[in-house]
């Protein structure tokens, strides 16, 4: 059956139809323009794809640079149809120039970023430290959010990039962190600094809690059990009224502070010298959102320098042998539930920390910060990121969490994308972005 | 006691719909090996589609309740059928030979990408609709005076469950298709081997599960007669659990799976806190699998090297 009678039947319900709100019910309306431009999109698609095939290039590429004219100045009968057509476009724009061009330039781009990708590292580390110096409050936020991902994704990289655990319930440490800080803040006055640790204690105890009974699991199976695990957190704090305030979330949570020795307001009221009196400088409210976004900078890259440790320690090894061979690795003797607890609890500290600095950045926690999306994304940026690849997270950070920001009018959109994205990268890069699943023992 | 025989009764249909999901996922799982997460997304389009079919029949003036049905759930089985279809054939057969995660991620993804076209294009608006199906039987009457009701609807869920469980059964004993699908989840190099079409088999098993899968779907627009796009999303995690529980690639176990969670849930509700009737599922699904990973009726796996 050709691709556009396919379309038909796929899009006569769901897009020639639309459900309207009627009184008394449900009414219908019908979208049969909608329906014709959806099927006009995949009949083009497919008759591009298939000229790439033929080996007519040229006119693929011409065709798709027309659709994407096309898209951009034809007026679609609705945005939704406008974004596929776009994307559906840009994609076979690629495809042409890809056949056009042949593996070479690729081969020429990846000569040409293996030695940037030493020197990325720092050129990214020295713009991050810069960062303050020409950014506006706006970006500092942004940035403070990209780097909030980023220090998750680094966390979860431990679990699932050396140990070889998918875990779909990251959130949930990152939740616990945030509402033990949350709770001890709002409720006992606690600094953030005095619930750090006690956040990563907490998670890492709920990781050993949660992790110790389903270690054993096979992969697929670890990453349902988990995504379970993630939910019930969110349930749970979502129903514990008496200690988590149910959905309304919990509120009042103490600003940072210098470090315990000076708070950010113009005039403190609780007897500490304030920042600017302290550093002798005029107050300034950005000074606040600065610290914070180098704070979690700080954290994220001490996960970072943590990661690369640890992975040169017999206990990071044993991660890596599991990873690649779990049953070659017990018989050399790495004892696997002991091991893969480890990595888990380590993660769930590191995405408790994220977690504590999240309530304290916020002010305010609750539920719904911590849904099954925030786990996947979490999950989206270690893997296609590149397993294992630190560089390819902060990218696949940026591109996730950053271009949304960045990209207002997609706000809408995003999730589309962001799922359509993740099953493209794994069609056409099934091991993520930036794959380098070196080991970090290499016989010579 | 009569309040007991209420929940069951309301558990055992909340069951058979959980019972027809899980089909999808076992079948898919017992032939190529992968958990198809996106499936729960194909039940929620069947619900839509269903719901769509009713009011578009109404609109064109069939006004006869059994030919309304029996037309929405052939429709919605074809298109819900055709949707699992073009997933299999464009996301995840060029997966076949990736990196195990790879697929699972993918199905995530595409999970995500369903749920945001129908919200898009639907609206996301809660979707309800008027019940269809009235009357039925008082079986008993408690000493409070609390009628225990087994209505026409619950019937029509026990009696199609059924009827399409047979159907399933005699198709994967006792016919070729059904014979080339055992092949190939034995071994799809021998089965292709012995001339098989592996690839056409495996599009056929997920058109089956769609298929069942948008009957589940048009039963919740009828039974609770409120539907929105985020739909997919737990009833997938609960048929998956229901899958599980019975045993990974065993279909009677999809069946048996979908009652004991539907009826746990249900007394749950009835009995204990109904905010952690989710969480109870989630419970059921991680003792099984420490406990007893091969579910009720599954063979017990063995690791190859």
């Amino acid at each position: 059956m050709p691709a556009f009678r396919i379309a038909a039947v796929l899009g006569l319900p769901l897009i020639g139809f639309k459900l309207v709100d009627q009184s008394g019910g449900e009414g219908l309306a019908t979208r049969w323009p909608d329906l014709g431009a959806a099927i006009a999109i995949v009949f083009m698609g497919r008759f591009a794809l298939s000229m790439i095939a033929e080996g007519a290039t040229l006119s693929a590429l011409a065709i798709g640079a027309g659709a994407v004219i096309a898209a951009i100045l034809v007026p679609w009968p609705s945005v939704f149809l406008n974004v596929i057509a776009l994307g559906g476009a840009a994609l076979i724009v690629l495809r042409a120039a890809y056949g056009l061009a042949g593996p070479r330039p690729v081969a020429v781009i990846g000569a040409w970023v293996k030695p940037a990708g030493r020197l990325a590292p720092w050129a990214l580390i020295v713009f991050a430290l810069s960062l303050p110096l020409f950014g506006d409050r706006y970006v500092l936020d942004s940035a403070t959010r990209i780097t909030t991902y980023v220090m998750l994704g680094w966390g979860l990289n431990i679990v699932t990039g050396l140990a070889g655990l998918l875990d779909l319930g990251y959130a949930a440490f990152f939740a616990i962190g945030a509402y033990v800080t949350a709770i001890l803040g709002a409720g006992f006055g606690l600094s953030f600094w005095e619930c750090l640790p006690l956040a990563a204690a907490a998670a890492a105890a709920s990781g050993v809690l949660l992790g110790f009974p389903v270690l054993g699991l096979r992969g697929d199976y670890f990453a349902i059990v988990t995504l379970g695990f993630g939910e019930i957190i969110r349930i749970v704090a979502n129903n514990w009224r008496s200690l988590t305030n149910g959905s309304q979330g919990v509120g009042g949570v103490p600003h940072l502070n210098f470090f315990g020795l000076a708070d950010f307001t113009a005039n403190p009221a609780n007897g500490h010298p304030s920042f600017s009196q302290m550093f002798g400088v005029p107050y300034r409210p950005i000074q606040r959102v600065v610290f914070l976004y180098y704070v979690i900078l700080a954290l994220a890259l001490a996960v970072n320098l943590f990661t690369r440790r640890i992975r040169v320690l017999p206990i990071g090894l044993a991660w890596e042998a599991l990873r690649e061979d779990e049953i070659a690795a017990q018989a050399l003797g790495v004892d696997r539930r002991r091991v893969k607890l480890a990595a888990f609890a380590i993660g769930a500290a590191w995405g408790g920390v994220a977690g504590a600095f999240f309530a304290t950045q916020q002010g305010f926690v609750s539920p719904e910060s911590f849904g099954f999306i925030e786990s996947v994304m979490i999950t989206a940026i270690v893997v296609l990121g590149g397993m294992g690849s630190q560089l390819g997270i902060v990218l696949a950070a940026i591109l996730i969490i950053g271009l949304p920001e960045f990209f207002r009018f997609m706000q809408e959109y995003r999730q589309l994308v962001f799922g359509a994205a993740m099953v493209a990268i794994m069609r056409f890069r099934p091991r993520g972005l930036i794959a380098t699943r070196r080991p970090s023992v290499t016989s010579r | 006691m009569a309040y007991f025989l209420q929940q069951l009764i309301n558990g055992l249909t909340l069951g058979a719909i959980y019972g027809l999901i899980a089909i999808g996922y076992t079948m898919v799982y017992g032939i190529i090996g992968m958990i198809n997460f996106a499936h729960g997304e194909i039940y929620m389009i069947g619900a839509f589609v269903g719901l769509i079919g009713l009011l578009a029949l109404g609109a064109v003036g069939i006004a006869s309740v059994p030919l309304m049905l029996v037309l929405v759930i052939l429709g919605a089985m074809t298109i819900a059928g055709l949707y699992g279809w073009t997933i299999e054939r464009l996301i995840y057969r060029p997966l076949r030979s990736a990196p195990r995660l790879a697929p699972l991620i993918s199905a995530l993804g595409l999970s995500i990408a369903l749920q945001q076209y129908v919200q898009l294009t639907q609206g996301g608006r809660v979707k309800t609709l008027a019940p269809m199906m009235q009357g039925g039987f008082v079986l008993m009457r408690g000493g409070d005076g609390f009628a225990v009701s087994l209505n026409f609807l619950q019937i029509f869920v026990f009696l199609l469950t059924i009827v399409l469980m047979t159907g399933l059964t005699l198709l994967i004993q006792r016919t070729a298709l059904g014979r080339a699908q055992r092949a190939v989840a034995a071994d799809p190099t021998m089965a292709a081997l012995c001339g098989v079409d592996v690839d056409r088999t495996i599009s056929v098993t997920f058109v089956i599960g769609a298929a069942l899968a948008a009957v589940a779907g048009v039963m919740v627009v009828l039974y609770y007669g409120v539907i929105d796009f985020r739909l997919g999303f737990l009833a997938g995690l609960k048929a998956f659990t229901a899958a599980v529980l019975g045993g990974v690639g065993s279909l009677p176990g999809a069946v048996l799976g979908g009652l004991v969670l539907g009826l746990v849930e249900s007394f749950w509700s009835g009995y204990a806190d109904a905010a952690y009737k989710d969480v109870a599922a989630y419970a059921i699904l991680v003792l099984v699998l420490v406990v007893r990973p091969s579910g009720l009726l599954g063979r017990p796996e063995i690791e190859k090297v």
